[in-house]
């Protein structure tokens, strides 16, 4: 089978070098079985994707700032959605739902899972590839598939999906009910299977991987950050996506088949439907015991890269390593108790709102471990500024801002006002958009040399975090006080309402930084796609790493290392050890090369290295006694 | 740990927990179902107040039949056995096959015989044909797997392949009969 293929790659680089068996174009690039390019294949779409949500984003945003002017450009470019040059109403809808679908699971899951934990897993752990290639490859294909099938509702008569990216019924499970709710949405529920097809594949490899793939001496304890995180991510993953297969399928049967598990007592156009006895709550519940567990699919890979990026670039250990596990583990545990939080307001019981509020604010406390261990861990470090360091910190900077504002919509009695307001896009635009977002890029940024041999252009990585982190803050952070007055979100145009329309020139300042962020994309477009051709090459541990990736060969060969697979003797934050010759030891060197920076909880459960490195450190003193 | 020497078997080791995990988020995906069964039927006041076709009961028995031939057949997998195996592995399918059709002509009889159909107020009812179709594809896939069991042991694939094909379908044929007898527990239990 495939992975038997692999493996012989591994014995052919042993004995021939770098010599490749032929690849042909096809089997290089485009149905690749090697995690490396796997995981290319998902940058680049996610990247392509989130181009595309981010202009989706600006159409909305130019028509909340100007509702009540003709841009004659948007009918050009848009046809019938921009009758007359402004957008219309149902399009507005079904653009901010596209934007949330693909930002949330196209870009902020696949895109960042599926490029990290398909790059990193196998190079981090000592692994030639994944569990299953083929399977791994299949996963790519069905997300593609499903970036494609979710695109091509915009080429329909009736336009995408409208009903919001969480598709609650009835809008949803109606096809007469809006434009949004017609071939637009079930084109949308075709997507969604195959990109949870898609992901699972995913989730499970990736799993797998770590569990039974490591290398020789990588005990759970001695991986890195970011290999905890994708490995929780995934079996957070596994755990909750079929959940929403389930909501999905019967949202099918009752969209397609005119069961009633979602509908009840509806009225279309003066006409008494059929459906009788269903709960659109039902469906809450399905959704959300997904849609918790989603956004810290979200984030928790962010953190775990962020955590990497800072060790490596404060020149210290990570401060707190198992609490930083530990507090992973908790965040997962708990992402599965508290999706009720997002339903205060449907007439749940407040006894059952308490539970959720009580599970939910408890989450602060892993949140708040991981902060204060970054916060920790730049102090009085070394600190290099490098452009993803600088997305690390601002990925702290936006988990920060948007997590406090998370312990306002945890409680029952605020949630009931803020609830579907402006506060809440807010919240969830810095605490896993922009954080997310930003722990992504700072991945980019530090792994490019290892995708693509060469490195990205560090002057336009900062010009592009300057502009995008104070863009991002100008965009969101005026939306809380928008909140806070009561203006709801997915509102079409403010002039409508008396109440609204002194936050008009609010959002056109929001506009305008949102049209400058966008922008600043360009700087990262242009350096990405220029670096991978013209960038300055690199060397083969350009960060001074200690991780197993920095250990293989720059030229990215099938198989990962020539010869045999790297042993591993060390955790990886063994930065600015004292006694060391480096500021930085690599986890493939042994103790028994180090003897100068030993200490004896390095010897934790070996009593003989204890004993030589106690004989050592008391020649070393009978020597200094002799001088 | 014995990677570096031994590579090939332990990635199908590794795949073998592939299955594993896949289980997992099968069962994930029952378990939502009767999650929200009880969550609707406890917000609705509706409880099924049918008794369940009696080819369902039939059609248990029929399937812990499926596993212990299936049973059989890898053990005589194991000892070498090729031909005995050959022939638990057909006993297994055509029992496979025999519940997919007592299944459906269960909804027959639920639809033809006691006039409750898929589309009924009282969404509880319509759960029982969204499970049992769920769970009749997953069927569909494990008829592959045994399947392919079959035909690899006909062809005299290596026996380490034979074997890891053996076990992948037991695991995964075994969980479908677990699976099927919780949901039936679960529905008879809501009758």
């Amino acid at each position: 089978m495939s992975t038997l293929s692999v493996q012989d790659h591994g014995v052919a680089h042993h004995e021939e070098g770098h010599e490749h068996h032929h690849d042909t174009f096809l089997t290089k690039y485009v149905f690749s079985q090697d995690h490396k390019m796997i995981a290319k294949q998902f940058l680049i779409t996610g990247i392509t994707m989130a181009v595309i949500a981010m202009l989706l984003s600006i159409l909305f945003r130019i028509q909340l700032a100007y509702p009540d002017k003709a841009f004659p450009l948007l009918e050009t470019l848009l046809g019938r959605f921009a009758p007359e040059g402004r957008l219309d109403p149902e399009f507005y809808l079904s653009l901010v739902t596209i934007h949330g679908t693909i930002m949330v699971f196209f870009v902020l899951t696949a895109g960042l899972s599926g490029t990290f934990s398909n790059l990193l897993i196998p190079l981090q752990v000592g692994a030639r590839d994944m569990a299953s290639p083929f399977i791994n490859m299949l996963s790519y294909w069905f997300f593609l598939t499903a970036c494609i099938i979710m695109l091509s509702s915009f080429f329909i008569q009736k336009g995408p999906a409208g009903p919001g990216w969480t598709i609650y019924p009835p809008l949803s499970a109606l096809p007469t009910a809006m434009k949004g709710s017609g071939l637009g949405m079930t084109l949308w529920l075709v997507s969604m299977v195959c990109f949870v097809a898609s992901s699972l594949m995913g989730g499970i490899n990736y799993v797998t991987t770590v569990l039974n793939m490591r290398t020789k001496g990588m005990d759970l304890w001695k991986m890195p950050l970011t290999i905890w995180a994708f490995f929780l991510t995934a079996i957070l993953g596994v755990l909750s996506f079929p959940v929403l297969v389930a909501g999905v399928v019967l949202l099918i049967f009752d969209r397609s088949f005119g069961t009633s598990f979602y509908l009840s007592d509806i009225v279309v156009n003066g006409q008494v439907m059929p459906f009788e006895g269903g709960s659109p709550i039902l469906f809450q519940h399905l959704f959300w015991f997904l849609g918790h567990p989603e956004v810290y699919i979200v984030i928790m890979p962010a953190m775990g890269i962020s955590s990497e990026v800072m060790s490596v670039n404060s020149r210290k250990p990570i401060f707190g390593y198992h609490a930083m596990v530990y507090s992973l583990i908790g965040i997962t545990v708990l992402s599965f108790i508290v999706w009720g939080h997002h339903m205060f307001i449907t007439g749940m019981n407040p006894f059952l709102g308490g539970v959720f509020m009580i599970t939910t604010l408890i989450i602060a406390v892993p949140s708040a471990v991981k902060t204060f261990n970054w916060l920790a861990t730049l102090w009085r470090g070394n600190i290099r500024f490098t452009p993803a360091m600088l997305f690390a910190i601002g990925m702290v900077s936006f988990f920060i801002s948007g997590g406090l504002t998370g312990i306002f919509l945890g409680n029952a009695a605020l949630d009931i006002n803020l609830h579907d307001t402006y506060f809440v896009v807010a919240h969830f635009h810095l605490v896993m958009g922009s954080a997310a977002i930003f722990g992504m890029l700072a991945g980019v940024y530090h792994w490019f040399p290892k995708m693509f041999g060469r490195m990205m252009d560090e002057k336009l990585g900062y010009l592009h975090f300057w502009l995008t982190f104070i863009g991002a803050y100008l965009v969101f952070f005026p939306m809380h006080f928008m909140g806070l007055d009561g203006v709801p979100r997915r509102y079409y145009a403010f002039t409508e309402f008396a109440s609204m329309q002194r936050w008009l020139s609010v959002n056109m300042f929001i506009t305008w930084a949102a049209i400058m962020s966008a922008c600043a994309q360009v700087a990262f477009l242009y350096n990405f796609i220029h670096s991978i051709f013209w960038g300055k090459e690199a060397t083969q541990n350009p960060w001074q790493a200690n991780t197993l990736e920095w250990t293989a060969p720059v030229e990215r060969i099938h198989g990962n290392w020539p010869g045999e697979l790297p042993t591993v003797y060390r955790w990886p934050y063994d930065y600015s050890k004292p006694g060391a010759e480096e500021d930085f030891i690599s986890q493939i060197t042994p103790l028994s090369e180090t003897m100068s920076s030993n200490l004896p909880h390095d010897f934790e459960d070996n009593p003989a290295g204890l004993e030589a490195l106690n004989t050592w450190t008391n020649t070393q003193k009978a020597n200094e006694e002799v001088k | 740990m014995a990677q570096t020497q031994q590579e090939d078997r332990l990635n199908l080791g590794a795949k073998k927990f592939i299955m594993w995990i896949f289980i997992f988020t099968s069962f994930m995906l029952f378990a939502a179902l009767t999650s929200g069964f009880i969550v609707y039927s406890g917000g609705s006041g509706h409880g099924l107040n049918i008794t369940l076709p009696s080819s369902f009961r039939y059609s248990t028995i029929v399937l812990v039949l499926s596993s212990i031939t299936l049973f059989l057949a890898a053990r005589a997998a194991k000892r070498l056995d090729y031909d005995k195996q050959q022939r638990f592995l057909w006993v297994t399918i055509s029992l496979g096959v025999a519940f997919l059709i007592l299944q459906v002509y269960g909804w027959y009889t639920l639809s033809y015989k006691m006039h409750i159909y898929l589309v009924d107020p009282n969404a509880t009812r319509s759960f029982v044909y969204v499970m049992t179709f769920l769970h009749l594809l997953h069927i569909i896939g494990g008829i592959i797997w045994l399947i392919s069991a079959l035909s690899g042991s006909i062809k005299r694939i290596p026996q380490v392949k034979n074997l890891y094909r053996m076990e992948m379908t037991s695991i995964f044929w075994h969980f479908l009969d677990i699976i099927w007898i919780y949901l039936y527990v679960f529905l008879l239990l809501n009758q």
